[in-house]
């Protein structure tokens, strides 16, 4: 290790001695790689909290009637559970974690514009996500809106609602200075010769996600902030009693939240168009027709918000103009999907973890794709509305989506990241077992909500009991599962054997430079392909 | 005419800022936005008593206001000039000017809102309830708008002033003068939204 | 080398500039003393657009800046029009 040789030895961010020593190095770190893990570290443990919840309502929903929670606890913990999977896991999810590390080294720069501002974003996040957590520990008891905080009840209800809505407040905040961040250093700081169309499809994918944040976000802060001044000052914005009119705070806050589903999977997306050409070997198939239908899909998810309102009340034109653009909305993630499998068409197929993450991703993609069809046509979406079946839906989406994509970005760039390589055979164990738990976990529900059974219900009938049962111990292999997965990973990070600088033989800038990567990750300037995705 | 693909250059840390800036004004636009939804929803099915609500506002404070605003904007605007001049001492009588107005703005806004008060028209107050919902939204909107962009003046004052000491100790200098290109953006973003607020407040007869 | 990426805009334009603005607050206040029943709204809101356009063109130098950032700012605007005019297709219609 102590070489007082004259040759500058090679240095990764990882040892990489700043200012500050110890925690405080990270802490006070401006090193977008750094930041990218203090978000993964936080992400991480907030998941499991968050998967912990989840486990608790399987076993309470395992028999009818009261098994291990009060009616009021069940509305807690649904309810925390979702701001804590929504607002602090998925949502920054894969552009804070792998967006960080990776945006900066796929476009050949040595750290995103602001690097000062990136680091105010992670305090936030952590400022807001106390915020959460504590609001579930007030004297008042957590709340019990479900994630979406629909007024009036939550106006009215006396759980302490205003803490949950500044701490999602504050986290939007986090979240528009992080797009804010990646949309300058898009437009600024592409390596010399990398126009627009020489990017990989990562950072097209995150310069879409990152203007819903920068535009969506404020209007649900916006929204939030109304919804406090109503509990504090009795403002009748939302309030019938008070001559508001609940179906606004619904249009607010799915002019956000719609596209904030986005948010959530376009970065999976992006995670996805990497790893195929990879694990392929081949070139992307139709890589402009991927790179805009991030943009196109980010420009009509603006515009689709009230197909979460069919039967809230809105008028008839309404619904059927909502119901058109969504249908509209789903052709630019098909056009994605076609031209993941004409990629994988004739290639040297190479089944590697990350790959088996991938391929699941679209099965379950489209699983969760078509079944929202189903919610979007009005007609068929009265009958599964408020069901199990929509629950179902966006698990398949958010954690078969985003969640599936973030373990094929963990696998395929862990070794970038530490320089070490994790175990292969227990990966494919870890996944079998996640993959085969997930599908036991919600298919079940997509049954469930066919014949009726509601969600956020604490009881049920026992007609739905066998159902019941096979989700519930689908989530407990899941769990099992996740566990498996990150134990692999974090023994494969520590111990591991030492990685090749391109273990997968990728074509991206990221495989060029040595695992882990240096403080300022080039030492030259790269050389830009006109394709990033040429394996010829 | 300098292209995009071109952005190897000694100063492009500015324009980065400087479009980190626009950038921030749009979300800062989104979020009164949202509010404009909110507005336009409520006038919409409550025409008649925005209207008469709108009575109790007065027309030549808002007008003052809106001079104040619109004179500052210019001023903050040739303060820049002034800087790209290498003029400092212009650039800091404008910045004075500037603030100000803002102060004018504030105090003119604080007597409005006090008259308010007095007559127990706010939020919360004991007679607001007691209002018919039109009435009530109406003003509980214009405290709402008018009071969120009050804080932007607020938070645009501080910007100014730490511009104004910058200026002053030379580390906003001709070479290098983002932050107050910045802080003029920010401030005419504060004009910007009044542009809106004050016919859609006061000028609904 | 220079710093002066940003247009230098003349204080003498500064001030056409503000006339106008003046000129435009004057007439808006008038217009809403004629009753022009619906159409007031319109004229005031046109008026209180043609005062933004100005502001951000001359006073934010938008007129100098790149073609990117005015398409930016653009579909900001379109997209916030779109956002109430769709809201608007639940509010008219119920």
């Amino acid at each position: 290790m102590s070489s007082g040789t004259e040759k500058v030895e090679y240095v990764s961010y990882l040892d990489h001695q700043g200012k500050y020593k110890g925690i405080l190095g990270w802490i006070f770190a401006t090193d977008h790689k750094r930041i990218a893990l203090l978000y993964m570290y936080s992400i991480a443990a907030f998941f499991f909290v968050g998967v912990i919840l989840g486990l608790l309502m399987k076993i309470e929903l395992a028999a009818p009637g009261q098994t291990i929670m009060k009616p009021q606890t069940y509305n807690g913990i649904f309810t925390v559970h979702g701001v804590i999977m929504i607002f602090m896991v998925v949502i920054p999810g894969l552009s804070a974690v792998f967006g960080n590390f990776f945006l900066p080294i796929l476009i050949g720069a040595k750290d995103v514009s602001f690097p000062k501002l990136n680091r105010f974003s992670w305090w936030i996040f952590i400022v807001g996500s106390i915020m959460a957590v504590a609001s579930q520990f007030l004297r008042s008891g957590p709340p019990d809106t479900g994630w979406t905080f629909y007024a009036p009840y939550s106006t009215t209800t006396g759980t302490s609602v205003i803490l949950a809505t500044s701490a999602a407040f504050v986290l939007g905040f986090s979240s528009i200075l992080t797009g804010l961040n990646f949309i300058v250093t898009i437009h600024q700081l592409r390596a010399p010769g990398m126009k627009f169309f020489n990017m990989p499809l990562f950072p097209w994918a995150l310069y879409a996600t990152a203007w819903i944040q920068l535009l969506a976000t404020p209007i649900v802060g916006i929204t939030l902030v109304m919804l406090i001044a109503e509990r504090l000052f009795g403002i009748g914005f939302f309030d019938p009693n008070l001559g508001g009119d609940p179906l606004l705070y619904q249009h607010l806050f799915w002019i956000y939240s719609h596209p904030a589903v986005y948010v959530m999977i376009l970065p999976a997306m992006g995670v996805i168009s990497e790893i195929i050409p990879t694990f392929t070997q081949r070139k992307i198939y139709g890589y402009k027709a991927i790179a805009l239908s991030s943009l196109a899909i980010a420009g009509v998810g603006f515009l689709v918000w009230g197909h979460h309102m069919y039967t809230s009340g809105m008028s008839e034109q309404a619904r059927w103009f909502f119901s058109l653009l969504t249908f509209v909305v789903a052709v630019p993630s098909a056009i994605k999907v076609f031209n993941w499998l004409a990629t994988m068409y004739k290639g040297s197929i190479d089944l590697k973890p990350p790959f088996l993450y991938a391929l699941s991703f679209i099965f379950l993609f489209i699983i969760g794709g078509t079944t929202g069809l189903l919610l979007g046509s009005v007609a068929t979406n009265i009958q599964v509305h408020d069901t199990a079946f929509v629950v179902a839906h966006f698990h398949y989406i958010i954690f078969g989506g985003m969640g599936f994509a973030f373990f094929a970005a963990i696998h395929y760039w862990s070794p970038k990241i530490y320089g070490r390589m994790y175990d292969f055979k227990r990966a494919n164990i870890a996944w079998g077992i996640i993959f085969v738990g997930f599908n036991m976990l919600y298919f079940p529900q997509f049954i469930l909500g066919f014949q009726g059974m509601p969600r956020r219900y604490f009881d049920y009938l026992p007609q739905f009991q066998g159902g019941q049962l096979v989700s519930s111990i689908g989530g407990f292999i899941l769990a099992t599962g996740l566990f498996l997965m990150v134990r692999n990973l974090v023994l494969g990070a520590r111990k591991g054997e030492i990685a090749p600088a391109n273990p997968w033989n990728g074509s991206t800038l990221e495989w060029q430079i040595p695992s882990p990567p240096s403080l300022e990750n080039f030492d030259e300037e790269p050389v830009i392909k006109q394709n990033p995705y040429d394996y010829e | 005419m300098s292209e995009k693909h071109n952005h190897v250059e000694e100063h492009r840390d500015d324009e980065a800022s400087k479009l980190g800036m626009w950038l921030f004004i749009f979300t800062e636009l989104l979020l009164f936005g949202g509010l404009f939804i909110v507005y336009s929803i409520f006038r919409h099915e409550y025409y008649q008593a925005f209207r008469e609500s709108s009575l109790e506002l007065s027309v030549t404070i808002g007008a003052i206001n809106t001079i104040a605003l619109l004179f500052s904007s210019m001023t903050v605007a040739m303060a820049l000039t002034a800087m790209q001049k290498n003029d400092k001492k212009t650039a800091l009588i404008m910045i004075g000017i500037t603030l100000l107005m803002a102060l004018v703005f504030l105090v003119n806004k604080y007597f409005e809102w006090g008259h308010k008060i007095e007559h127990g028209l706010y939020p919360g107050s004991a007679l607001m309830p007691l209002l018919d919902r039109g009435h009530l939204l109406y003003f509980s909107l214009y405290f709402f708008m008018t009071g969120l962009h009050a804080f932007h003046i607020i938070v645009g004052m501080v910007l100014l002033f730490i511009c104004l000491f910058k200026v002053k100790n030379g580390s906003i200098h001709p070479e290098k003068y983002a932050l107050l290109e910045n802080g003029a953006l920010y401030w005419h973003l504060v004009d910007l939204i009044w542009i809106f607020l004050f016919p859609l407040m006061y000028l609904i007869s | 080398m220079a710093n002066n990426v940003s247009h230098t805009t003349e204080y003498r334009t500064l001030g056409k500039v503000l006339l106008f603005l003046m000129l435009c607050t004057f007439l808006t206040i008038t217009v809403t003393g004629i009753h022009l029943g619906p159409f007031s709204v319109t004229v005031a809101l046109l008026i209180a657009c043609a005062k933004a356009y100005t502001v951000m063109t001359y006073f934010m130098h938008l007129k100098y800046e790149s073609l990117l950032l005015k398409l930016l700012v653009g579909f900001v605007f379109v997209l916030f029009v779109l956002i109430i005019l769709i809201t608007f297709i639940d509010y008219a219609f119920r």
